[in-house]
């Protein structure tokens, strides 16, 4: 049997009636092989990873895993997911999200979720739009473009999710596309071993809603756009200002270390104990 | 009829008016074992807006909670004092600090500078309100001055269990002094139709 | 001297909100997120304290609506969970108290009630979250909500909470008025009292047996913790007993059923009150929380006037306690409902009334407790 059939066998759930709910083409796909074989790569056992979703293309992701699963209400997985992280540190909680999920509606607890530094994956699918409700624009949809809600033009700046995990202060944020599926797949192991808040975001497409919207093709067309606009981080290094317009960087962006809320709590019920004794 | 005693504690934010509320019922509830109940009113602003804070101490369970007529009404402020004087009983007790509250609303009253006692004698205006937890312990007999000093040493800052004591013991001796200026409770000829 | 009782006991001065903390911690609650408001605040500072020094852990959130996923969150993980709140955080909380029905997570939120709407009064009492309680979130739902109305009732029915949220899998709400909240009263706790407590039943088949959302006799699955190797999906979708999404109406419409029925088939375990006096009364107050206090100083001030006056006290506001208020809906010629609301119980009184009893309200809503002397005055004035 070859490798992939193998690992589908084993993560993927049987009793969950397929097919998915994704459109022929979708990038989500490609993301989830990324996920489990990343997962299989760290030797993280079915029993302890948690995998939480929100709502959206993306949300609908965990139903189709054999892991403990949890598809929460819209943006606030990340609020979900430190509750279970914090009352069982032991479990290996990794959280998937789409654009809208993350940053607009969730943005709020994904900042405070960087800034608090609590051992959790956050893993992000940018398509620049709201898949699931139709193509409306989303705070990643680009300066200039056309959806269903800006179907003169889009007038708003887009947030840049990376640079935003950065500000925040995630000690671990990585960016991969959908087209580079190998990178994607040492970036997702590369965060789910850090401790720490880790960020990957994956930017893929979504050519039933975008790219028709866009004039910008297919899901093949949309891919080879990733892969014309994608700069590696070390590439990236030696290229001037100018020669970067228009491009996005993908790798690790940041690696730091910072200290984790766990152990800092571990800290408090100490300091709380050796109190009460006294 | 069972025993019920109302006592309202009043003045502004940031003169332990709550405080002195707890303290009290402790030493009501906790070293009398008595029946207590303690609530409280204030404002927004951690400082300077109004505070009140009610004990009502009783023998049985206490069904209502808050102050109905009241035994003893103490007063820090002048606002405070003109705003709940009129709930007093015709023989309740007003204790007013004098270094705020110059206007007195009825002829039978403790004044007692609680606020200048506490610069002047221990240089820290924040132990004024304990002196008056002494005032209230002599000129109520509601509480043992025993009592009131366990309650006391139990709540406040370790280290400042001297100056509290002293500060307790100053409000008793005031309170000794200003029973002898207060004028005796003479009941009305004509019997209050509002009590 | 006093007699002390045989058993080791200890007194407290406790507020309202600190025996709300004592009841959770000895229910078993080990951890708390929430979001500073008044007046509900001294329940996370104090559980900020206590949780650690019995290994649990506090969190504030960013917002109510993150506090409450985190309880949900931390309650799937196998911890007993809880959060508090008033009126503005309540509101925020509705949304993922909904997904907690769903999905069918024990957890505890304390609603300290103060005056709204909005921001209103944020250090006055209140009663007008009854009905924020009941139908909050969206859609159809089960919901038990207990309101204590004096500081040791917040310790007993805390626990009850905790208890009856794991028993059935479903958030309890407390609801508790800002004069119950703030007021200390004395408690005495027994160091060997016997507390029941009730902890949410495990599957106790193998994994691959395990249906994690099947009816039962009791209608409530078993529940299985995330990690314990029953891997299941949860989910805010309508799902089907494996916990899939579904729509499909044949197994919708036994899954909504089964919500309300795994609460109205136990109806006898929820109603918690108390009857004064009501077995002879002419006049029954029907109240609750802080007014409940009024109410039967009211009754007893009445009686010895000479007027037949009892009083019905609610504890459990949700599921109503029909039962109970039918009962002096019978035997009553008139019934009182004080509350510091617009008419939120009294709407549910005059609901089940069958016609024959005359029901008078009194609406306070102006940031102060109903006194004694007005529900007094209204005896008087409809008597």
């Amino acid at each position: 049997m070859p490798e992939i059939t193998k690992l589908i066998h084993k993560y993927l759930r049987h009793d969950k009636k397929f097919p998915h709910v994704w459109c022929p083409g979708c990038g989500i796909g490609i993301m989830l092989g990324a996920l489990i074989r990343a997962i299989d790569r760290c030797g993280f056992t079915k029993d302890e990873i948690v995998l939480v979703s929100g709502i959206g293309c993306t949300g609908r992701l965990p139903v189709y895993v054999d892991f403990n699963t949890l598809h929460t209400t819209h943006g606030r997985a990340l609020a979900f997911a430190t509750g279970i992280k914090l009352a069982n540190p032991k479990l290996k909680v990794i959280v998937v999200m789409g654009d809208g999920d993350a940053v607009a509606i969730g943005g709020n607890h994904f900042i405070h979720a960087a800034r608090r530094n609590i051992d959790l994956t956050a893993i992000i699918l940018n398509n620049s739009i709201y898949g699931m409700t139709g193509g409306q624009y989303s705070p990643t949809t680009p300066y200039g473009m056309k959806t269903t809600t800006s179907s003169y033009i889009h007038i708003e700046q887009a947030f840049n999710i990376s640079e935003l995990a950065v500000t925040a202060g995630a000690p671990f944020v990585g960016r991969g596309t959908v087209y580079h599926a190998k990178l994607l797949d040492s970036l997702m192991e590369k965060a789910f071993l850090k401790k720490g808040f880790a960020v990957v975001e994956v930017i893929s497409h979504c050519h039933t809603q975008f790219g028709k919207l866009n004039k910008m093709g297919g899901a093949v067309e949309m891919m080879q756009w990733q892969k014309d606009h994608a700069v590696t981080v070390e590439k990236a290094a030696t290229m001037s200002e100018e020669e970067l317009k228009g491009k996005f960087k993908i790798g690790v962006l940041v690696d730091k270390e910072l200290p984790v809320y766990l152990d800092e709590y571990e800290k408090i019920r100490q300091m709380a104990m050796s109190k009460k004794e006294k | 009829m069972s025993f019920r005693y109302d006592i309202r504690l009043s003045g502004s934010g940031g003169q332990g008016i709550i405080l002195m509320g707890i303290i009290l019922a402790e030493a009501a509830g906790i070293y009398e074992g008595r029946h207590v109940s303690q609530t409280q009113s204030y404002g927004p602003e951690a400082r300077g807006g109004s505070s009140k804070a009610e004990v009502v101490i009783s023998d049985i369970d206490i069904d209502y909670p808050k102050a109905l007529k009241l035994d003893v009404l103490l007063a820090m402020n002048q606002k405070s004092c003109d705003d709940y004087y009129m709930d007093l009983k015709p023989d309740g007790i007003l204790i007013v600090d004098s270094t705020f509250v110059k206007q007195i609303p009825i002829a039978r009253a403790y004044q007692i500078p609680f606020t200048r006692i506490a610069r002047e004698k221990f240089g820290k205006e924040m132990v004024a309100n304990i002196i008056a937890l002494g005032a209230i312990t002599k000129l109520t007999d509601i509480v043992s001055p025993k009592s009131m000093e366990k309650a006391v040493l139990a709540r406040v800052p370790k280290g400042t269990e001297k100056l509290n004591k002293d500060a307790l013991n100053a409000g008793m001796a005031e309170a000794i002094k200003a029973r002898k200026n207060i004028l005796p409770f003479v009941r009305s000829e004509r019997e209050d139709e509002d009590t | 001297m006093k007699k002390k009782p045989k058993t080791p006991y200890k007194e407290f001065l406790l507020q309202g909100n600190e025996a709300i903390v004592e009841g959770a911690l000895r229910a078993g609650c080990r951890f708390f997120a929430g979001y500073p408001i008044t007046p509900a605040t001294e329940i996370a500072e104090a559980m900020s304290v206590k949780l650690p020094q019995v290994g649990g852990t506090y969190i504030q959130m960013e917002d109510e609506i993150a506090s409450m996923a985190a309880v949900i969150g931390a309650s799937l993980a196998g911890v007993k969970s809880m959060t508090a709140t008033s009126g503005p955080g309540f509101s925020l909380m509705q949304e993922n108290l909904g997904f907690a029905i769903m999905a069918e997570v024990p957890c505890v939120i304390v609603d300290a009630m103060r005056g709204g709407p909005s921001t209103g009064l944020p250090t006055s009492p209140s009663q007008s979250d009854v009905m924020q309680a009941r139908w909050g979130t969206h859609g159809d739902h089960p919901i038990i909500a207990l309101c204590p109305s004096t500081v040791r009732e917040c310790y007993d029915l805390t626990i009850k909470a905790f208890n009856l949220s794991e028993k059935f899998r479903n958030p309890v709400i407390i609801l508790v008025d800002e004069v119950v909240a703030h007021m200390r009263e004395k408690i005495t706790i027994f160091e060997d009292e016997e507390v029941e407590i009730f902890n949410r039943i495990k599957p106790n088949m193998p994994p691959e047996w395990y249906i994690p959302y099947v009816d039962t006799p009791s209608g409530v699955p078993p529940m299985a913790n995330f990690g314990e190797g029953y891997r299941y999906h949860v989910t805010g979708l309508t799902h089907d007993i494996r916990g899939f999404p579904t729509s499909r109406p044949d197994e919708i419409d036994p899954f909504i059923r089964r919500l309300f029925r795994k609460i109205s088939q136990h109806f006898s375990e929820l109603q918690f009150g108390e009857f004064y006096e009501t077995d002879d009364a002419d006049i029954t107050i029907i109240a609750y929380g802080c007014v409940a206090r009024s109410a039967k100083r009211a009754a007893i001030d009445a009686r010895q006037k000479g007027l037949k006056v009892g009083m019905l006290k609610l504890n459990t506001l949700w599921p109503f306690m029909r039962t109970a208020v039918e009962k002096v809906l019978n035997t009553s010629k008139i019934v009182i409902v004080p509350e510091m609301n617009m008419g939120q119980i009294s709407r549910e009184v005059k609901r089940v009334n069958k016609g024959s009893t005359k029901i008078f309200t009194i609406n306070k809503v102006d940031g102060t407790i109903i006194t004694p002397q007005e529900i007094l005055a209204r005896i008087k004035e409809v008597g």
